[in-house]
């Protein structure tokens, strides 16, 4: 009993000394904040004092440099319409596509499976140009691009789970004189909630952090949260610290506050996404 | 079955609503740019519209690009060495959590979280304090190439334990009670237990891991930008920042660009193919 215990308290320890190690950085960024920008590369790991404090002014002017709160709005617009349109849409089809069998469905199911394994590189400059063509470099038509690369994974993860459901529950509701929309909308839809949230919680992680997909599209008018702070490296490598450690610190709050207020469905998610993806 | 077969002829109508618009948004951004960029590789272009075939010229040109070898030898060496250190530590966490102590939930809060955090941010919280330990050695990052090697495997270790940490307790708590409890009574060691019960018993979770931790380490782009951006010179470009500095560094190498991103698609879709493979065997084996 003695010997656990004290076993006990070496796991303890060791995982508080592994948990801190893991949050310094972040701290580390937060406490470097406050701090006057040539100090901050000379010193990274001490306090401010009363020499090297300087309040809020890194991130006075970095949110002035960047733009930031225009940013934030950015990213926060078309990472929720994106996910939005993705979950219904995708939802939509992927009942379609596993409900209506035949040679048709069963290749678009393929083509969409096949299209979770395509990097971005590979059609990174043909897809930027079409979009230019059609006219999609704008906020409204990035929310269309990124449907069409979200939709590999989300139909994969939905149809997987609406062969779960069996079929009696739509064709009582069918008989009873409902047409398929009503039936989708009234019945289906509820059921796939669960998935539903593990594929928002995926799309919302992707699209938020996204950087190379809006750079090219939108970049050169609009910018979201991580081209605003990529924006920050001048052109020949020059980097304002202090307004960096603002914006860095920033960046990650929203992540942060939405990580503690959904951490269940994020952890829940993540795991049923990697299990099935 | 006679069911499914109204259920089918009902929904069927509603093609135009239900699979429409995401087929037509897909074929556009996905499919079309897809087919379009295989097209491109083999020819000389500089917008989409002014292309020339040439067959295989790009691809000679890429590989006998020294850039695009040293991304691909880095890439390489850089991904074998990031999944053996992430999931060695990873799946270490989960056994030390899995033991139903106190303050595991919090500790497994504060592990997961660097995964959510953007590439781009992570490279510069790295940036910071990975050139304030190097400053004791009147060194930075950007010296030699050695430093972003291990920096980045630094970075990516942050980033993806906790995700893999995950996993892998959750393919522990599968692993019954019962099965380690009659290994004890049969003598087993700890450690007897672990090679011969709870290994075997995750495997599933690890080839899922190893191949999550592959394919993230294999494409990896914004740490690699944000962390050395290439430097010192581009001995530290990754495959996809390699491809991503032919494409937009310089005017007129977009068919070399295009081809470089053909054999990234090609090596990526082969370690799918491969975990596909994996996974098909053991579930014929169980």
């Amino acid at each position: 009993m003695q010997k656990t215990r004290g076993r006990d308290a070496v796991l303890f320890v060791v995982l508080l000394v592994l948990a801190v190690l893991f949050l310094s950085p972040i701290l580390i960024v937060l406490m470097n904040s406050f701090k006057g920008k040539f100090f901050i590369s000379d010193t990274p790991f001490y306090f401010p004092d009363g020499q090297t404090f300087i309040g809020f002014k890194n991130y006075t002017e970095g949110v002035a440099k960047t733009g930031f709160f225009n940013a934030f709005g950015m990213s926060l617009f078309i990472t929720v319409c994106s996910v939005a349109v993705i979950v219904l849409l995708t939802a939509m089809t992927a009942w379609y596509i596993t409900r209506v069998k035949s040679t048709f469905t069963r290749l678009l199911y393929y083509i969409f499976v096949f299209s979770m394994i395509v990097p971005f590189q590979m059609v990174m400059f043909t897809m930027t140009k079409t979009a230019n063509i059609l006219h999609l470099d704008n906020p409204l038509g990035i929310i269309l691009i990124y449907l069409g690369f979200g939709a590999g994974l989300s139909v994969f993860l939905f149809s997987g789970f609406v062969k779960s459901i069996p079929l009696e529950i739509e064709e009582a509701d069918l008989i009873d004189g409902c047409n398929p929309v009503q039936s989708f909308f009234r019945v289906v839809l509820p059921i796939l909630k669960p998935i539903a949230i593990t594929v928002a919680i995926l799309n919302v992680m992707w699209i938020w952090n996204d950087y190379l997909l809006p750079l090219l599209v939108i970049g050169t008018e609009y910018r979201t949260i991580p081209i605003a702070v990529q924006y920050l490296k001048g052109g020949y490598g020059s980097i304002d610290m202090g307004a960096m450690m603002a914006m860095l610190v920033l960046a990650i709050l929203p992540i942060i506050i939405f990580y503690l207020l959904c951490q269940k469905y994020i952890i829940e998610g993540v795991v049923a996404g990697a299990v099935k993806g | 079955m006679s069911g499914g077969i109204f259920l089918t002829k009902s929904i069927k109508k509603y093609f135009a609503l239900f699979a429409l618009p995401t087929i037509l948004v897909f074929t556009v951004i996905f499919i079309i740019p897809f087919l379009l960029g295989v097209y491109l590789s083999f020819t000389e272009f500089t917008t989409v519209t002014d292309a020339k075939w040439i067959g295989f010229g790009n691809y000679v040109k890429a590989f006998s690009n020294k850039d695009f070898l040293n991304a691909l030898w880095f890439t390489l060496q850089f991904t074998v060495v990031a999944v053996i250190t992430v999931n060695v530590f990873a799946f270490l966490l989960a056994l030390m959590l899995t033991r139903g102590k106190k303050g595991t939930n919090l500790f497994r809060t504060i592990f997961f979280m660097p995964n959510l955090i953007g590439g781009i941010v992570l490279g510069y919280i790295w940036q910071l304090i990975l050139n304030g330990v190097l400053m004791k050695f009147e060194v930075t990052l950007t010296v030699s190439a050695k430093y972003g090697f291990w920096g980045l495997i630094i970075l990516m270790n942050w980033q993806l334990i906790g995700y893999m940490m995950i996993i892998y307790i959750a393919g522990i708590q599968n692993v019954s009670k019962d099965v380690i409890e009659a290994a004890k009574i049969d003598g087993c060691t700890r450690f007897g237990i672990l090679r011969n019960v709870t290994i075997p018993l995750v495997m599933p979770s690890i080839t899922i891991c190893l191949f999550l931790t592959l394919s993230n380490s294999f494409k990896l782009f914004d740490q690699n930008l944000a962390l050395t951006a290439g430097a010192p010179s581009k001995e530290t470009s990754m495959l996809a920042l390699d491809i991503y500095n032919t494409f937009y560094g310089s005017v007129g190498y977009e068919g070399v660009g295009q081809a470089k991103a053909v054999v990234f698609f090609v090596l990526v879709a082969l370690i799918a193919l491969i975990q596909l493979a994996a996974t098909r065997r053991r579930e014929v084996e169980n």
